[in-house]
């Protein structure tokens, strides 16, 4: 005679527990002053067990006006307020900018400007890069990484403060040009940076790229499908990591960037393994694009000299040249001339497309300045992704996501 | 490609869409009624799938429509952006059609629009605040609301409450320097942009 076996379903029983843990959650709340969220986010919970069910971000204790501010000052007056964006990478905030105002303006700039601004994006990259690598490590639990970056990192802020005299808050491009030209001997100083650079990031590689424990915490986690990446406005490294070939740089080329040999890393799952994998490779293509433009450096100037009414002239010629005084008088009283329109300008910068939304009545002064913040539409998708993961799993995919609330609030 | 026989192609048969100008990129208008209709036709058909942008403009509290919403999108096969300009029919409560069901991307944009103007969006899961607290009275993106600010309660009532405690303008007398651009050469030096408080003259509400 044949016993019959009665049928266990796993389902029901995980169900039935469901069920009866219902009544047990709990809402948890995190930051905004938080060390997980890298600045000031608020990420309200609700949990079942270690199980986030819920997670709704707050944002917004950052916010200074920024965009109220630009309508009422002149368009160089705006260059500091845009360090202020993405604090860690602001010379690539401060070339989106002066981008989107020249395109507006309609001015051509020399090879010469391009070039600079070209070396200092990628320069800015890296150091955002850096950043973002080594705290992503600290947020999985590994400290040394981020001895190592930011070690590197501090070469890359001598080297700012070398050129705009400042390490953090650069305000380094004016519209039509660039604040200075690039000093003797800088060049060189920047050659032997990148040549030894390729070391340091050997060396993070070494410790968390094949580290058991960091592929536990990261791999399979915080994974955005492609569409949903799309859906919600994702852009950058976290876009690319989820296998979108979107590069601004390749796509939309500007300043220049045709002209330069580089790959695009693309990710397969679009995990936080992923999203570290594409940073450290993008950081390889930086190095790669900084040699070749200080190998094809051009000579020439580094603003626009017909560019009139935007770009205030050479000091020596303010003081021994009326025109140019006048000129010069102009351009800081009423600021540059920007004709009436609009333009829409995005750049590839090291946290996503920074986008400026221009609209201008004539004058030198926006009728209205949108910011177009690449952290503020990455966090967006945090509603839908955090949930069904552990409580644990917060930082990481923090981490991994690598925003920046200065920009995100503005 | 966007060219020409594209431009044709999307206007012809579609009465709601007007072309504004081609400058830096192809720039549409379209009634509000049909946003969400043209939208879904943009993002399944003609692979403008990815929502950068939306935002809105003050075109001026005596302007005959005050307030338009545009929306930047981009597509990754045409790569290519495409600016919709959607006009706001009623300038003392604006609403504008919500195309968080079409981009989800839209959510968070509207909702900071909605802070900043005060434009309701029709249809939007989650209509509330999104930079400043939800308490907040004012739209400090309107043209009307001074750069330094309005006297409001602290978002904590219950300490306002007690302390009288406020939030107060900054003290900026106006904001930064700048000059006019039209009016008489005297008046043309930079000054404050607004001169009508200092710190002993109280500030105008």
């Amino acid at each position: 005679m044949s016993t019959t076996i009665k049928e266990v379903q796993i389902g029901d029983v995980g169900a039935q527990a469901a069920t009866h843990m219902d009544g047990e959650r709990m809402a948890l709340n995190v930051g905004p002053s938080h060390p997980t969220t890298h600045g000031v986010l608020r990420l309200m919970m609700e949990l079942d067990g270690d199980l986030i069910t819920r997670c709704e971000p707050v944002v917004g204790y950052l916010h200074r006006g920024d965009e109220k501010i630009a309508e009422n000052m002149t368009y160089n007056q705006f260059v500091p307020y845009t360090d202020r964006l993405d604090y860690l990478a602001p010379l690539a905030n401060n070339v989106a900018y002066a981008i989107t105002v020249e395109r507006l303006a309609g001015v051509e700039l020399p090879e010469r400007c391009e070039a600079i601004r070209v070396l200092i994006c990628e320069m800015a990259r890296i150091s955002s890069h850096l950043l973002g690598m080594g705290v992503f490590g600290m947020d999985a639990g590994a400290w040394t990484p981020f001895m190592y970056t930011f070690t590197e990192r501090e070469k890359l802020y001598t080297l700012f403060e070398e050129l705009t005299g400042a390490r953090f808050t650069t305000s380094f491009t004016r519209i039509g040009g660039v604040a200075r030209d690039i000093p003797d001997g800088w060049l060189p100083k920047v050659e032997k940076f990148v040549d030894e650079l390729p070391k340091a990031v050997d060396e993070v590689e070494k410790l968390l790229t094949r580290n058991r424990i960091f592929l536990d915490r990261t791999e399979d986690i915080g994974t955005i499908s492609k569409e949903d990446a799309i859906a919600y406005g994702i852009t950058g490294p976290n876009l690319r990591a989820s296998g979108v070939d979107l590069d601004l740089r390749k796509d939309k080329p500007y300043s220049g960037y045709e002209k330069y040999d580089f790959d695009v890393p693309i990710g397969t799952k679009g995990d936080c393994y992923d999203r570290y994998l594409v940073r450290i490779e993008e950081v390889r293509q930086s190095i790669l694009i900084i040699k070749q433009v200080i190998a094809s450096m051009p000579g020439g100037l580094w603003y626009a000299e017909d560019a009139r009414k935007i770009f205030a002239p050479p000091k020596d010629k303010i003081m021994s040249s009326m025109e140019e005084l006048i000129q010069n008088f102009m351009i800081v009283t009423e600021g540059p001339q920007v004709p009436p329109g609009e333009v829409y300008f995005e750049a590839e910068n090291p946290k996503g497309a920074l986008g400026f939304y221009l609209v201008s009545k004539g004058g030198g002064v926006p009728y209205r300045l949108k910011i177009r913040a690449p952290s503020f539409c990455n966090l967006s998708i945090l509603e839908k992704l955090v949930p069904g993961h552990m409580l644990s799993d917060i930082t990481v995919i923090l981490g991994s996501l690598d925003f920046v609330m200065g920009e995100c609030d503005r | 490609m966007i060219d020409e026989d594209f431009v044709k192609s999307v206007l012809s048969g579609r009465d709601f869409l007007s072309l504004i100008h081609q400058n830096d990129c192809l720039t549409l208008n379209c009634e509000p009624e049909s946003i969400g209709e043209f939208c879904l036709f943009l993002r399944d058909e003609q692979t403008f799938d990815l929502l950068v942008d939306l935002t809105a403009i003050d075109h001026g509290t005596d302007a005959d429509i005050r307030f338009s919403v545009v929306v930047h999108l981009y597509s990754l096969i045409h790569k290519s952006y495409l600016r919709i300009h959607i006009n706001c029919t009623d300038n003392e409560s604006p609403v504008a059609p919500s195309l968080s069901s079409v981009f989800p991307a839209a959510n968070w944009h509207e909702r900071e629009v909605f802070d900043m103007f005060g434009i309701q969006f029709t249809d939007h899961p989650n209509m509330k605040r999104i930079l400043m607290w939800d308490d907040y009275p004012y739209f400090p993106l309107r043209k009307e609301f001074p750069l330094a600010g309005i006297d409001v309660p602290l978002p904590a009532a219950d300490v306002s409450e007690v302390t009288g405690a406020k939030v107060e303008p900054a003290p900026m007398m106006g904001g930064p320097f700048v000059s006019s651009v039209t009016g008489r050469m005297s008046e043309a030096e930079p000054r404050a942009k607004d001169e009508s408080w200092t710190e002993d003259i109280e500030k105008p509400l």
